[in-house]
């Protein structure tokens, strides 16, 4: 028991410098914690996002349907099977037909999926009320998106003709004027696309009460898939499958950065080690005269490195539970342009640190810093008393 | 009454390489010493005094020959042994003091007590009796910093007989120490072999030290020159005790 009290007094014992090393290595503590809590906070929030505005408790979709075909589309259309119809109307489900199209702002010609959806809708999370407000009118109110708009140019209020094709293929146009921009961090809902209101893209197509897919609302009770008529399925995870991969591919990019922060953390460790073992040779050399075995001696000088990755942990808790939580509560900023993440995230990312990342890094550091300890302690083994106690180190 | 020798060395001999050559630190050394005998090893610097010191402390072994400590065999020890025999029967004293600079005086001469296991009020007596011993009670909260180099040497002296060793061993202890420092702790560690019956050994090559010394070893070239019985009995000259 008499070792932990001393290495404990030696690191206590000197003072400034053991703050200095604590405090350094619990910067990379808290540096590690964010950056993993910021990541992880940005993808709760993006998985979030997309399944509010997006996604819901699921889509079932027309068997013609393939997502990543667009001309599939042409054939991705039908009548609503039974029980989806009762969802619907129950507002438990929002149908949402789509066709392709170009819209001409400014003489440009922009290829476009129109997207024809309820304005009452209560199923995801977009302004589709403001399709309503317009909708007794000639011109068909179009909603978009931010990132939409400026690719095309278009304003809140601006006219643009729209041309599409009609059920039985033959080409149709018709001005349209767009009644909002929308602001979301959902790039899927809004780069090349226009929401336009269901009922009257069904007259535009000639395809009335058809959809292309159905979004079920959160937590609603899906039919059993035999009744579905053929309509296939796509849940949550279905959709979260390719942003999780997106987040994954990030996060190799942040493992690095982990990687080196906890290296720099241990490389500061060591170094620390290597010239305290240098430096007290002497003393070395005094408690193999008192009697230490050389065991001792490097169980002392371990523990007293291991011992400098609790304090910095203890340091890191200071500091960092307050700053770390201020950051949860107001949100990070993020700089620049935040759709080169390439998924949804907002301007303000509110990172979230869990259990799990807080006693997994608190862990590894620690067990770094001890075997870091330990590895320049191993020349205290080939020390001779003598050469010890006279400063030297073989 | 004969006792067998505290410390016998036969033919004890320590080499070190030297480029293509070897060079004989100690060279067939022969010697014994008693209980209580208060003893120097005297020779120019490089004649060997550390070695055999550091040999008899265990915390050097022979190249060849043999010493018998307490009965065992230096050469034979393994480590942990050697640091059990360092632990229980000999107090070291070095030039430099070596002190550790993080503790108190007080824990400093605790050290020495911290791997016997004892209880937390034995200990405590012992070092107070130490510091009473070389007059430094009143110190026992000040740190290696704040004091002189005869105060420190002091405090190595407690810290070597707190635990009342068989043997202490004192490599060159007033090297740093002005004269009447000097004096001061060689007549503290006389009374405490008078008291004791502690045996020590130095390592020296000052004068002052050889005037208080029983018996003196002359080495030179890592050979026994002369031995002989001194009276131990310095001159007037230097103050008296204090601290
Ligand atoms: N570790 C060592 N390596 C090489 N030579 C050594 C070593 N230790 C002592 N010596 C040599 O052994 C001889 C005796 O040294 P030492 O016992 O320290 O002498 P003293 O204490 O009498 O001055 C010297 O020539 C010294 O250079
Ligand atoms: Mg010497």
């Amino acid at each position: 028991m008499i070792i932990p009290k001393l290495a404990l007094k030696n690191i206590l014992g000197a003072g400034l410098r053991t703050w200095l090393n604590a405090f350094v290595l619990s910067l990379s503590f808290v540096l590690i914690i964010f950056s993993q809590g910021l990541l992880e906070g940005m993808n709760t929030q993006a998985e979030e996002a997309m399944i509010a505005a997006e996604i819901g408790g699921g889509h079932y979709q027309h068997a013609a349907y393939d997502p990543y075909d667009p001309l599939s589309l042409a054939d991705a259309h039908g009548a609503l099977p039974a029980p989806l119809a009762v969802m619907v109307s129950a507002g438990k489900a929002a149908p949402v037909l789509v066709i392709q199209g170009t819209i001409y702002p400014q003489g440009r010609l922009i290829a476009v999926q129109v997207k024809g959806i309820d304005p009452d809708q209560t199923v995801l999370n977009l302004p589709t009320a403001f399709l309503s407000a317009a909708q007794a009118g000639d011109e068909i109110p179009v909603l978009i998106g931010e990132r939409m708009a400026a690719l095309s140019g278009l304003k809140r209020g601006d006219t643009v003709t729209l041309q599409w094709r009609d059920a039985r293929g033959t080409f149709d146009a018709r001005d349209t004027v767009v009644v909002q921009v929308m602001k979301t961090s959902v790039q899927s809902i809004d780069r090349g696309q226009i929401w336009v209101p269901l009922e009257r893209l069904r007259e535009m197509t000639g395809m009335p009460g058809e959809a292309t897919f159905v979004v079920l609302a959160q937590g609603a009770v899906r039919p059993a898939d035999s009744a579905a008529g053929g309509w296939r399925f796509s849940g949550q995870d279905d959709f979260l499958a390719d942003i999780r991969a997106m987040v994954e591919s990030k996060s190799v990019g942040s493992s690095v950065f982990y990687a080196i922060l906890l290296a720099l953390a241990m490389l500061a460790i060591f170094d620390t080690q290597v010239l305290a073992i240098f430096h007290r040779r002497r003393e070395m050399g005094t408690l193999m005269a008192l009697g230490f075995t050389r065991g001792k001696v490097i169980a002392l000088f371990t523990l007293e490195g291991m011992l400098n990755g609790v304090l910095a942990a203890l340091v890191a808790a200071v500091y960092g539970i307050p700053l770390l939580s201020w950051v949860a509560r107001t949100g990070w900023a993020l700089p620049g342009d935040t759709d080169s993440y390439g998924f949804a995230i907002g301007e303000r990312l509110f990172p979230s640190y869990s259990l799990g990342l807080v006693t997994g890094t608190t862990l590894l550091v620690l067990l770094t810093t001890t075997v870091v300890s330990f590895l320049p302690t191993r020349r205290i083994a080939r020390l001779k008393p003598t050469d010890a106690l006279r400063g030297r180190m073989t | 009454m004969t006792e067998t020798p505290l410390i016998v060395t036969k033919d004890l001999t320590k080499t070190y390489p030297m480029g293509l050559h070897t060079i004989a630190a100690l060279d067939s050394v022969s010697l014994s010493f008693d209980k209580g005998e208060f003893a120097g090893l005297v020779g120019p610097s490089g004649s060997g005094k550390t070695t055999l010191l550091n040999i008899i402390g265990s915390l050097d072994t022979p190249t060849a020959g043999s010493a018998v400590v307490m009965g065992q065999r230096i050469e034979a020890l393994t480590h942990k042994e050697a640091a059990r025999l360092r632990n229980r029967h000999v107090g070291f004293i070095f030039q430099t003091f070596n002190l550790l600079p993080v503790y108190t005086v007080y824990e400093n001469v605790e050290f020495a007590l911290l791997l016997l296991g004892l209880p937390p009020a034995e200990r405590r007596r012992k070092v107070l009796a130490a510091l009473e011993w070389v007059h430094l009670a009143d110190r026992a909260k000040s740190r290696p910093a704040q004091l002189s180099g005869g105060e420190s040497q002091r405090v190595a002296i407690a810290r070597a007989i707190v635990k009342e060793p068989d043997i202490i061993l004192a490599d060159e202890p007033t090297a740093n120490l002005d004269a009447q420092n000097s004096h001061n702790i060689l007549r503290t560690m006389a009374r405490l072999n008078g008291e004791l019956g502690t045996t020590f050994i130095f390592a020296t090559h000052d004068f002052k030290v050889m005037q208080y010394l029983r018996r003196t070893v002359t080495l030179i070239d890592g050979r026994v020159d002369t031995d002989q019985q001194t009276d131990g009995r310095p001159g007037t000259s230097g103050a008296g005790e204090q601290p």
